[in-house]
């Protein structure tokens, strides 16, 4: 249809600012945008990174090392680092570096897992209420409302102290605990994507209930959702460690960072290596997972704080 | 002697993504009583132009390159300090903005908001500022003014908040009125008294008028002198006349065609193919003639097209830009 | 506006009741009791001290004898100490209160001033390093923090006891424990929500307006920057109490939370109920007030009372 002079074709276009309308309909291009953020988001990288050999240190590291993180040598205890022993040993002879290794796999378990469990619930109940809204939403959070109102922290500690200490009621406990706040978040986002104009735009579009929630609800929740489940795990290992150091978590010759930081509080004064050690894998980890859960939320939401 | 005069202004933005040159070598002048409307679509320029002289670009990543913008004849907006600019805001130019849901502080009372203008400005006692404020709402058209002054934006609908956002603005008699998409967030017909409105108040103040918009029809009524912009140069600069009578630049021309209440009815309307350029390359030539869709010459393809004088009081950028006519169009 | 207060007061007492219930029957539900922890007792023994605390009645009648005296503002005996519930907070609790109110002091006047020079200097040192620390005092759990502040300023350096309640330079390790992590959250949160203003269009509005830059910030951007502040601090009271429990194990401190914990442990039924009672008020209290400041904060809450 159009004649254009002899020009090459490199030259002869000006790069339009462009618009990818597909891409744009099926809400994936959020992903591919929020990802390219993401890697030029160095300390979320490397925190990535970091997390990527938490979870290989502690998953796999107990099956390399030729101690067992319960086998007592009381001949060999309370020493220093030593190419032997390159965490030290503690009060009852134990390898350290086995017991961070598997005090790892425990915090980080009930991390991931109590997460899950309070993700879990907490969807379900926020879209729930935020999808068939009128009085059950506002019945449903007035309840959130309230169980938000109570100290959960007491709860946790009475519930801890009066049961058997199982390791499924810490997760049962410490998920009841989160899952409040996911249920909230989840529940505002669907409420605002229901009222945004894509949503209107796709609705008289013609576009079935099942696509528009599929393509265009889910995807904007996720990542609210990626957020703050990558905020909650490190919420919810501190409070295990809190727990722990209480008394009250897995019990012994289980060990947790938050059990092994309680042992090295206690000998603060001559051995303090059992205290840094541990203290500082936790810290790391939970510093990793916060930066990372930081650089997704600017990743994902293009109005950052950042810029 | 304009009040405003704006010489070769370039503000480009350096992002991540290379140098945006969203105003790139614009020049202007408004005199008082009079009013410049400035048209063009988003990512035009207009809006940059008009932060650039009151030093409302953030300045990393944007920054002024170039150009001057003579006050009265004394101050360079661009190379003033901040106090000076400062001086200047709200006092001798005052800005009005299209959202007035968003542009007023919601945890503040509108009479707050009104009376700070004077006491930055001016040396009046409380009372004083007070009264004043009362009295600009009045002339705003906002009854019960007295009372009403001291509720808070949100109790205010979209049309009188823009009313308040005027009287905040014109409460201290400034030489220049910045209007940026005053009526784009309201309904059709409060745009109307919107803009009657601005009229009113320009008149009483003899103030000179901007009004930057992308809708040809709200200038059509308003301004006595139009320029066109485009990819953030001026393509077309003329009185209102001239740009609606003898439009020269095929922009121009498309942008009026493209006016829905123009076109005949049931026949589909008139589009503009293709999409504006990605400022943060370089344009070797006449951006209009590269777009998609667009037909040209090719004649100002790789050379920067140069102002031609039509009449005393019109230019236009030269372009050899062919328009599709009305139905070809429609096929695409 | 006196109707949402009314609700939340009523909201607030019917909070505090289930709290009271819920813990009332979730102490008994548990295995043992406030008699066998400590030594191998005499079945007769145990049986006549039970009728003497009237723990042998059915549990429906000890809940309502026990709401009954609570009414009257008796928390009940101590099932193992001679002291009386009311006895033992009324020492403890101004000890936790003392501890809890200097953290709070501390994490206020650190965390805002650090959070609103950050949001000021965006994308400067200024901003950078005090979050970089912030983030450090939210990774790092009282139980390290206290120890180690306890290690350096109280042995290495012996500026300070690591144990005991007794002169008022005790207060310091222990307040700060706490105080620094929440002064690192109040930190972000006021940064986040003073950037949360400063990009809004109202703020372009007053910069046109000639507004300087201090006036922008201290009366545009302050109300509704600190408003997500002031949201936080009934969780962030939750939080300070919760960290008191580990603070008052690690630095000796005869406080409420090392009752709590120890009650716990001993099935001593009355003193727990007694302090979680006293907890549930004050995290109550603190909400409510919360809730009331905000309202008053932001104008745009008070009309929505539908």
């Amino acid at each position: 249809m159009s004649v254009k002079a002899n020009l090459s074709p490199s030259e002869k276009r000006l790069p339009e600012a462009t618009v990818d309308l597909d891409a744009i309909e099926a809400g994936t291009s959020l992903w591919q945008d929020a990802w390219h953020r993401l890697k030029k988001n160095h300390l979320a990288l490397i925190s990535f990174w970091v997390l990527i050999f938490m979870g290989v240190f502690c998953f796999i590291g107990p099956f390399l090392s030729p101690y067992d993180y319960r086998s007592n040598d009381l001949e060999k205890t309370l020493l220093s680092p030593s190419l032997q022993h390159p965490f030290g040993t503690d009060d009852l002879g134990r390898d350290q570096l086995t017991r961070v290794m598997v005090g790892g796999r425990v915090s980080l378990g009930v991390g991931i897992i109590a997460t899950t469990v309070s993700l879990l619930i907490g969807i379900t109940y926020g879209a729930s209420a935020a999808y068939i809204g009128g009085k059950v939403d506002a019945a449903m959070m007035r309840v959130v409302d309230v169980l938000y109102a109570l100290p959960f922290t007491i709860f946790v500690i009475l519930l801890m102290t009066i049961f058997e200490r199982s390791i499924v009621l810490l997760f049962i406990v410490i998920g009841a605990v989160e899952w409040l706040t996911m249920a909230r978040i989840v529940r505002g986002q669907v409420l605002s994507l229901k009222k945004q104009e894509f949503v209107e735009a796709a609705v008289s579009l013609g576009y079935s209930t099942r696509r528009i929630i599929l393509r265009h609800i889910i995807p904007n929740v996720l990542g609210v959702v990626v957020v703050y489940a990558t905020l909650t795990v490190p919420a919810v290992m501190l409070l295990e460690s809190f727990l722990s150091f209480l008394g009250l978590g897995v019990q012994p010759p289980m060990p947790s960072w938050g059990s092994l930081i309680k042992l090295g509080a206690d000998n603060i004064q001559l051995f303090p290596y059992l205290l840094i050690i541990p203290a500082l894998f936790f810290s790391l980890t939970l510093f990793s997972l916060n930066f990372l859960g930081d650089g997704l939320r600017d990743a994902l939401d293009p109005k950052s704080s950042k810029d | 002697m304009p009040i405003l005069e704006v010489k070769d202004l370039k503000t480009y933005f350096h992002t991540r993504n290379g140098i945006v040159r969203a105003v790139d070598g614009v020049s202007f002048s408004v005199s008082r009583g009079e009013t410049l409307g400035i048209v063009g679509e988003s990512g035009s320029g207009k809006s940059v132009s008009c932060y650039s002289l009151l030093g409302l670009i953030p300045q990393p990543p944007g920054r002024i390159e170039g150009g001057q913008a003579m006050l009265d004849g004394e101050v360079d907006l661009l190379s003033a300090s901040e106090k000076t600019l400062q001086g200047v805001r709200g006092k001798k130019i005052s800005m009005i903005f299209q959202d007035p849901m968003t542009s007023l502080n919601p945890y503040l009372r509108v009479s707050t908001q009104l009376v700070e203008a004077l006491r930055i400005h001016e040396d009046l006692t409380k009372k004083e500022s007070l009264d004043r404020a009362i009295k600009s709402l009045e002339e705003v058209g906002i009854t019960e003014a007295s009372t009403r002054i001291q509720f808070y934006p949100h109790e205010f609908s979209g049309g009188m908040r823009q009313r308040v956002m005027i009287a905040m603005a014109m409460i201290t008699h400034p030489e220049l009125l910045i209007a940026d998409e005053p009526t784009t967030a309201l309904d059709v017909t409060v745009q109307a008294q919107i803009l009657e409105l601005i009229r009113e108040r320009q008149k009483a103040n003899n103030s000179a008028v901007i009004l930057i918009t992308h809708d040809l029809g709200v200038v059509a009524g308003m301004c006595d002198r139009i320029n066109v912009m485009y990819a953030g140069k001026i393509v077309e600069s003329g009185t209102a006349d001239d740009i609606f009578k003898n439009a020269q630049h095929p922009y121009t021309v498309a942008l009026q065609r493209s006016i829905p209440s123009l076109g005949s009815k049931g026949k589909p309307l008139y589009t503009i193919p293709g999409l504006p350029p990605d400022l943060s390359r370089p344009i070797p030539g006449d951006a209009f003639a590269l777009r998609e869709g667009i037909t040209s010459g090719g004649k100002w393809d790789n050379t920067p097209p140069p102002l031609r004088q039509v009449s005393d009081t019109h230019w236009v950028r030269e372009s050899d830009v062919i328009l599709p006519p009305l139905e070809e169009v429609l096929d695409g | 506006m006196l109707k949402f207060i009314l609700r939340r007061i009523a909201q607030s007492v019917l909070v505090i009741f289930v709290i009271i219930t819920v813990t009332f029957f979730m102490v008994r539900f548990a295995p043992g009791d406030p008699f066998s922890a400590e030594r191998k007792m005499p079945e007769h023994i145990k049986q006549r001290l039970m009728e003497h605390y009237g723990l042998d009645q059915p549990l429906m009648v000890q809940y309502g004898n026990y709401l009954g005296q609570l009414l009257k503002g008796d928390l009940g005996p101590s099932f193992t100490e001679t002291r009386s519930v009311n006895q033992i907070l009324k020492a403890s609790f101004p000890v936790s209160l003392e501890l809890g109110g200097w953290a709070l002091l501390i994490a206020l006047c650190i965390g805002l001033p650090v959070g609103i020079t950050a949001a000021v200097f965006r994308n400067t040192f200024a901003d950078y390093f005090p979050m970089a620390m912030a983030m450090i005092g939210i990774c790092l759990p009282t139980f390290v923090l206290g120890p180690i502040l306890a290690l350096v300023f109280g042995v290495w350096l012996g500026w300070f006891n690591v144990s005991g309640w007794f002169i008022p330079a005790d207060r310091v390790l222990p307040a700060l424990t706490i105080g620094l992590v929440y002064a690192a959250f109040i930190a972000r949160i006021t940064r986040g929500g003073m950037l949360e203003i400063l990009s809004q269009d109202f703020i372009r509005t007053a910069k046109a307006k000639g507004v300087p830059f201090i006036r922008i910030i201290v009366l545009h951007t302050l109300k509704g920057g600190l408003l997500p502040v002031i949201s936080f601090l009934g969780p962030a009271l939750a939080g300070i109490i919760s960290g008191s429990f580990v603070v008052e194990t690690i630095f000796q401190i005869p406080g409420m939370g090392r009752e709590f914990v120890s009650s716990a442990f001993d099935r001593d039924y009355t003193l727990v109920l007694g302090t979680v009672i006293l907890y549930a008020v004050l995290i109550t209290a603190a909400n409510l007030l919360v809730d009331i400041v905000q309202v008053i904060l932001n104008p745009r809450l008070r009309f929505e009372d539908s």
